[in-house]
């Protein structure tokens, strides 16, 4: 009696938990740019001049100076990280005008002063004397010259070299570059010390400050080429999800219903506690922040497959010693005990892949992966553990206690 | 349902080793002769994935395309309210929204997936591809060696290998592309179909325990045995996980399509060959062991 209340407590208790919390957890997990929609950019980065070095300190800085600009043009929840000694991953979700982005984070990713080398054709410059990185961050500004014509004053970082290079240069070009874009070429007229120059030219006031805001999202100090993106349109990724589940739904109920039909009343345990197991995935991605893309819900369906192999096995081998004419209870006991290290082989070759797709996968196969390794391991869990426990509760009580509560039928009972 | 007359599947599986040797070697020439339809994900290039709110006709968009001059001759292969668009070059930002634009056109509530890749990310997803197989597979016999002997492990392998080749190979035959979430699937596939293989090896090495095989034919009566006992619970476990990425594949979303195929030819496969391949397999190396004993 005790044990059928315990087992009776135990089920009501994690269903109560279960119907109460999973609307809100489904609303809480964090999905990925293919569900949601958005794009995702691999950046190669490089120093802005050959030969210098890559340290992690510009890379991480460079990562900085992106999200911040991502930001700045009003995107939602940028997410921006380094990877490896070379790479910046940016993930911007849910943006209508990409290509306008894209554009906008590299952009401003040169900003050059320069003199004339020698061998330059008339009116090009190519020698770099200052880099974006010498300028002061948010320092520009719009102001006006005498003519009334719109300047931008900027700031150097390092007063003393600006003056060494403007000394030098007096009286030649000193040509300010934006990429390759030639902004203007002014001729140096006096030494400058107090570390600030101007850029005017023929601009109308908005482009003055277009050219300004751009100056001050911030000089990338790292030179970035697009490797690798992926951009999804919202109700693309809207789709995928809402078919992906509607199949996973579908499919999950077929697994329970063959379960039940096949296992009788442990067939009735092992999907309650696929159940939880699902319910358990779902609360450790909420948990951990881990964010669920389209493989990773496709990982968390074949894993609703694979889970069941535990509770199929156990409950085969209960079966086949009740057939060789054991009694209930120490069929259930021989059962358990020799499926435990068969389930256990299966599930460790599959962390193993599991394991290798996580630490060789980028993206979207880590995704996967990660789903695959947390699953495994509830499911040793839950289906393997809990639902053993829920077993032997029941057979301990004297509820199960027939064979034909297991699906055995009488007939096919040896007897001993 | 149970098996209770004892089949021999060890006979049995003579005729599914030459099925099995058949497919391998059609396989292995037709992936000589054509390779693999690779996806941009290891050919560099871009793939635009539209996905129409109403029906707009091939007519419609192959002039749209042809007009924008972008790249070369891109592949358009079309489909009912979907349209995939694979370039060769890789579409910067510009040719990009040039590109929807023309299509938001034809109709205003298309929704695009754009997938670039650039060479040398390419290259290296490949790689890695190749490694995560490799290492896999090593992961596999080191862990079977330990917890079995290396006779299980080899079979095992043998049988995933080939499990994993087929897919592979239906995957060369049938031009079908080859992205990232293919090399996922044949994973999954790699990790899970020794499953099945597990469940028998256990139950063979159980039975090894009662009684002492002296003979070859103790052996095979041994393996058949195992093998039927095992039969239902394989079938069913195969089938559970089949059942998953079948519904995946009839109902899922579009980008995993070609992920949810991989899965569902190669669970079959899986299913097939721990029964038919890896035990008579191991039965085989077994044999081998049994001659050289007697030699001495």
């Amino acid at each position: 009696m005790k044990r059928l209340v315990s087992f009776i407590v135990t089920v009501a208790v994690l269903l109560g938990v279960m119907v109460f919390t999973t609307p809100g957890l489904l609303d809480k997990v964090r999905l990925g740019l293919d569900l949601k929609g958005g794009f995702e950019i691999l950046y190669h980065a490089e120093p802005m001049e050959k030969g210098q070095d890559l340290s992690p300190a510009s890379l991480q800085k460079t990562a900085e100076s992106l999200e911040k600009r991502a930001n700045a043009i009003g995107t939602t929840e940028p997410e921006v990280t380094t990877e490896g000694t070379d790479r910046i991953r940016m993930k911007i979700p849910g943006v209508n005008n990409e290509a306008e982005v894209r554009k906008k984070m590299k952009e401003p990713a040169v900003l050059t002063f320069r003199s004339t080398a020698p061998g330059d054709e008339a009116g090009s410059y190519s020698k770099v004397e200052l880099l974006g990185s010498d300028f002061v961050e948010n320092a520009a500004e719009v102001g006006q010259d005498n003519l009334n014509q719109p300047v931008i004053s900027i700031k150097i970082k390092d007063k003393d070299k600006f003056a060494e290079i403007t000394k030098r240069l007096l009286g030649q070009n000193l040509a300010i570059y934006l990429d390759e874009v030639k902004l203007s070429d002014p001729v140096v007229r006096a030494e400058l010390t107090d570390g600030s120059a101007s850029i005017s030219g023929n601009y109308s006031v908005e482009e003055a400050r277009a050219l300004a805001d751009t100056i001050n999202l911030g000089a990338l100090p790292l030179k970035l080429t697009e490797m690798y993106s992926q951009s999804v349109g919202a109700t693309l990724g809207m789709k995928s999800l809402e078919q992906t589940v509607r199949a996973g739904l579908v499919g999950s109920l077929i697994i329970l219903i063959f379960m039940i039909g096949m296992y009788r009343l442990p067939g009735v345990l092992a999907s309650f506690a696929l159940i939880l197991h699902t319910w358990l995935l779902i609360l450790v991605f909420v948990i951990a922040d881990f964010t669920l893309t389209l493989p990773g819900i496709a990982a968390f369906i074949l894993g609703i497959g694979m889970a069941v192999d535990a509770n199929i096995i156990t409950n085969e081998r209960i079966r086949e010693e009740m057939r060789s004419g054991k009694s209930i209870l120490s069929s259930v006991k021989a059962g358990s005990k020799s499926s435990f290290r068969t389930v256990m082989d299966a599930n460790v070759t599959t962390i193993i892949v599991a394991a290798v797709m996580f630490a060789f996968g980028t993206g979207a196969v880590k995704g996967f992966a990660l789903v695959l390794i947390v699953e495994i391991v509830l499911s040793i869990a839950t289906n393997l553990y809990f639902s053993r426990w829920l077993l032997n509760l029941l057979v301990r009580a004297g509820t199960l206690s027939k064979p034909k509560q297991f699906g055995v039928k009488e007939s096919e009972i040896r007897a001993l | 349902m149970r098996f209770n007359k004892e089949t021999d599947f060890v006979h049995l599986s003579k005729y599914f080793f030459i099925f099995s040797i058949v497919i391998t070697i059609v396989g292995a020439i037709c992936m000589a002769a054509f390779g693999l339809n690779y996806s941009v994900d290891f050919k560099a290039g871009s793939n635009v994935d539209i996905s129409f709110s109403k029906n707009v006709s091939a007519e419609q968009i192959r002039p749209v395309i042809d007009k924008l001059g972008i790249g070369k001759e891109p592949e358009i292969t079309h489909g009912e309210l979907r349209t995939n668009i694979r370039y060769e070059a890789i579409l910067d930002s510009t040719q990009d929204s040039q590109l929807k634009e023309a299509i938001l056109k034809l109709d205003d509530k298309a929704s695009f997936e754009v997938n670039t890749v650039d060479t040398q990310m390419a290259k290296e997803l490949a790689r890695n591809a190749v490694y995560a197989v490799l290492i896999s597979c090593i992961g596999i016999i080191i862990y079977v060696s330990i917890r079995f002997e290396w006779r299980f492990a080899v079979a095992a392998i043998v049988a995933l290998m080939h499990d994993a080749f087929v897919v592979v190979a239906i995957f060369s035959i049938f031009r079908l592309e080859v992205d990232l979430t293919f090399i996922i699937a044949i994973l999954t596939i790699i990790g899970y179909s020794i499953n099945d293989t597990i469940v028998i090896f256990d139950r063979i090495r159980e039975n090894l325990r009662f009684g002492k095989q002296r003979t070859y034919e103790d052996l095979k009566l041994l393996v058949n045995r195992s093998v039927s006992q095992t039969l239902m619970r394989s079938l069913y476990t195969a089938f559970t996980v089949f059942i998953a990425a079948f519904f995946l594949l009839i109902l899922g979303g579009e980008s995993i399509k070609m992920f949810s195929l991989a899965m569902v030819i190669g669970l079959l496969f899986g299913a097939y060959s721990s029964i038919f391949i890896a035990s008579p397999l191991w039965l085989l190396l077994k044999k081998r062991q049994k001659v050289s004993v007697k030699a001495k």
